[in-house]
């Protein structure tokens, strides 16, 4: 294991603090010899959290916010413009990339797809253990010990009734839970999951969140990211919306749902569809579409949709704080609430 | 009469290695203009190949039975030469994943006026005209007509997509996941404008889908598909609060709740192959009440109450009360 990535026992499992990552755009031949501005795509805008051992935090918000940038700059497979990330007391922010590898086995992230996820031509034992095997853990015996041990935990109980299929033999559920025992062979501390149940059917995804909730009480940090803001409220501690780059409000899950401060959370909540036909909401549609994260609006960026954007909204831009409607751990950054 | 009954549809396809695949068993359904009905299941229930069989766009290896009558008439009837006079003008699809679905180098405008030249709807100028109408209806101003489909958002393009299978304008629209692949806050505006064209224009809608929530605040009601066949249907209210089929019930009991506290349980076991012959009751494997019956005789759908009826052999027993 790598010693600049052991970090001390007390701090929080992972601190991001004023994160800023930007893609640039394309100038163009014409571009560079007229001197253009080079412009950028501000895919995360200077955000902060906090994730402990044993808390499932989750990202939420519409396509182009951020959320998935913000994980990828965590796990350092895109390179942030500025602002620490540190993992476990450490700050990892510009570990070079040959130190980069130790800490790798202690993240892992598993996707959206498990169709696409998972090497056709693998069978399950060999998906499994490919980690292992990369980071050239353990003799062949202490592995599939490993393996099965995965295995059980996401529930493909007896292994050896998994071992030996291949992905198409299996259902989109089992596939998930493959990939997920595929990123826990290596005991990990953190685990990033991207939208980890969208393209599975209502049925199996509840046993997919069982597993995270399950590995969540075990002691991992789960950083959650999705659109389904009915699957964060009832599976993630807390929650941090997130628009144009930034996270407009953040809490715990009840609280944010429950009493959201930040007026386009409420408009998000106000959107989803409920179960009950009769519990019909009065939906707070927001007109047009996200802006485009390379012309972000001056002061608050919230400021072009929000329906009670004042004239101090269009100039000023708001940080995180906790509103007097709100309890304490509790924050939204809006002028106004 | 209504607008559209649907009875005994069967679909079922011609497998290479022999054999024969069961998709659609027994399916029917009404609906009247204006009306919303949704078709719920998860993937491989044959809720798409229902609405291909009402379109009659299904491949060559598939065989269809039953009737699909569009005002008395039966769709089904002599094949193609009963369904092609009203495909498109009658009976329109928004396709699953249709946003992704336009030619990249056209204009968008020209691809929406494609099925009216084609119908001989209307022609040139004429159906000019009527794009700009059709784009201001579903919300997008006429002048980006001229626009190509990358110019588009996802949200614009799944309304233009809207706006192409109301070209004709047909009276009856089958909509396959519209909103899928939308964020949040696109799927309320596209549901919004769905609701506005069956409350303005009598549009009847049928909703595919399997997301139960988006059904329950669009649809006054729905049928559950499960292996085939329709399990449970009825008006949404009564699918919810009272569900006379187990899956019904235990679908929502899968399904998060924005303020719900109870547990969300996953539904163990997987859905029935469909290529070999089902025994009992097409669920009971998986089932928490199944009892000896529904091992040996599969259930029918039959009334249960007022417009709901439900395909299980529970609803039989006389000491069954209804679920809470």
């Amino acid at each position: 294991m790598t010693a600049a990535v052991t970090g001390n026992g007390d701090a929080p499992l992972l601190e991001v603090e004023g994160l800023v990552t930007r893609y640039p755009l394309p100038r163009g031949v014409v571009g560079v010899f007229a001197r253009a501005p080079q412009r950028y795509v501000q895919a995360v805008e200077g955000i902060s959290f906090t994730l402990r051992r044993g808390e499932m935090l989750a990202l939420v918000g519409e396509s182009g916010c951020g959320k998935t940038t913000t994980a990828q700059s965590i796990l350092r497979l895109v390179r942030s413009d500025a602002g620490a990330i540190r993992f476990q007391g450490t700050d990892i922010t510009t570990l070079p990339s040959k130190e980069l590898r130790g800490l790798r086995r202690r993240m892992q992230i598993i996707y959206q797809d498990p169709y696409e996820s998972l090497d056709p031509r693998f069978r399950v034992r060999a998906t499994v253990e490919e980690p292992l095997v990369v980071h050239r853990i353990g003799s062949k015996e202490d592995r599939l010990h490993e393996v099965e041990a995965a295995l059980r935990l996401t529930g493909l109980d007896p292994p050896e009734l998994f071992l030996d299929r291949y992905p198409h033999e299996l259902s989109g559920g089992q596939r998930q839970r493959v990939a997920i025992a595929a990123s826990l062979v290596l005991h990990p501390d953190l685990l990033v999951a991207d939208e980890p149940v969208s393209m599975l059917d209502v049925s199996v995804r509840a046993g997919i969140l069982g597993i995270l909730d399950d590995l969540r009480r075990r002691g991992l940090g789960i950083l959650m990211i999705t659109h389904d803001l009915s699957t964060a409220a009832r599976f993630a501690d807390r929650i941090a919306v997130m628009y144009l780059g930034r996270i407009v409000e953040e809490g715990p899950a009840r609280e944010v749902v429950g009493n959201p401060q930040h007026p386009y959370t409420k408009a998000l909540l106000s959107v989803v569809p409920k179960r009950d036909p009769e519990q019909s909401t009065q939906p707070q549609i927001l007109r047009g579409e996200t802006p485009n994260p390379v012309d972000v609006p001056p002061g608050c960026r919230f400021h072009p949709r929000c329906p009670i954007a004042g004239d101090e909204c269009r100039t000023f831009d708001p940080e995180l704080r906790v509103p007097a409607g709100a309890r304490p751990g509790h924050s939204a950054a809006c002028l106004k609430a | 009469m209504s607008l559209l009954e649907v009875t005994g549809l069967h679909v079922w396809f011609d497998l290479q290695q022999g054999g024969e695949l069961h998709a659609v068993q027994g399916v029917g359904f009404d609906l009247d203009a204006g009306e919303r009905f949704g078709l719920v299941g998860e993937s491989g229930c044959g809720k798409t190949t229902t609405i291909l069989a009402l379109m009659g766009l299904l491949p060559p290896t598939a065989s269809v039975a039953g009737t699909v009558a569009l005002a008395g008439e039966n769709l089904l009837e002599r094949g193609e030469r009963t369904v092609s006079p009203h495909r498109w003008k009658d009976v329109a699809m928004v396709f699953q994943g249709a946003m992704n679905a336009f030619n990249p180098v056209k204009r968008v405008g020209d691809q929406i006026a494609e099925p009216m030249a084609l119908h001989e709807v209307a022609d040139g100028a004429e159906a000019k005209r009527r794009v700009g109408e059709l784009l201001e209806l579903v919300g997008i101003t006429a002048a980006r007509a001229d626009r190509y489909p990358h110019e588009f958002s996802g949200g614009m393009r799944q309304r233009a997509a809207i706006a192409m299978a109301l070209a004709c304008e047909p009276k009856v629209l089958l909509a396959d996941e519209p909103t899928t692949a939308l964020d949040v806050m696109v799927q309320a505006q596209i549901l919004e404008l769905l609701v506005t064209l069956s409350d303005d224009f009598g549009l009847a809608l049928v909703l595919v889908t399997h997301d139960l929530p988006v059904v329950a605040q669009v649809c006054e009601r729905a049928a559950v598909m499960y292996a085939g066949e329709i399990v449970e249907s009825g008006p949404t209210t009564a699918l919810f609060h009272n569900p006379r089929h187990p899956y019904t019930r235990l679908l929502f009991a899968a399904t998060p709740d924005l303020y719900g506290d109870e547990d969300v349980a996953s539904i163990p076991g997987a859905p029935p192959r469909l290529d070999r012959p089902i025994g009992g009751c097409p669920f009971q494997p998986r089932c928490d009440r199944a009892f000896g019956r529904c091992e040996e005789a599969r259930p029918v759908l039959r009334s249960v109450a007022d417009r709901h009826a439900a395909a299980c052999h529970l609803n039989d027993l006389p000491q069954e009360v209804p679920a809470a």
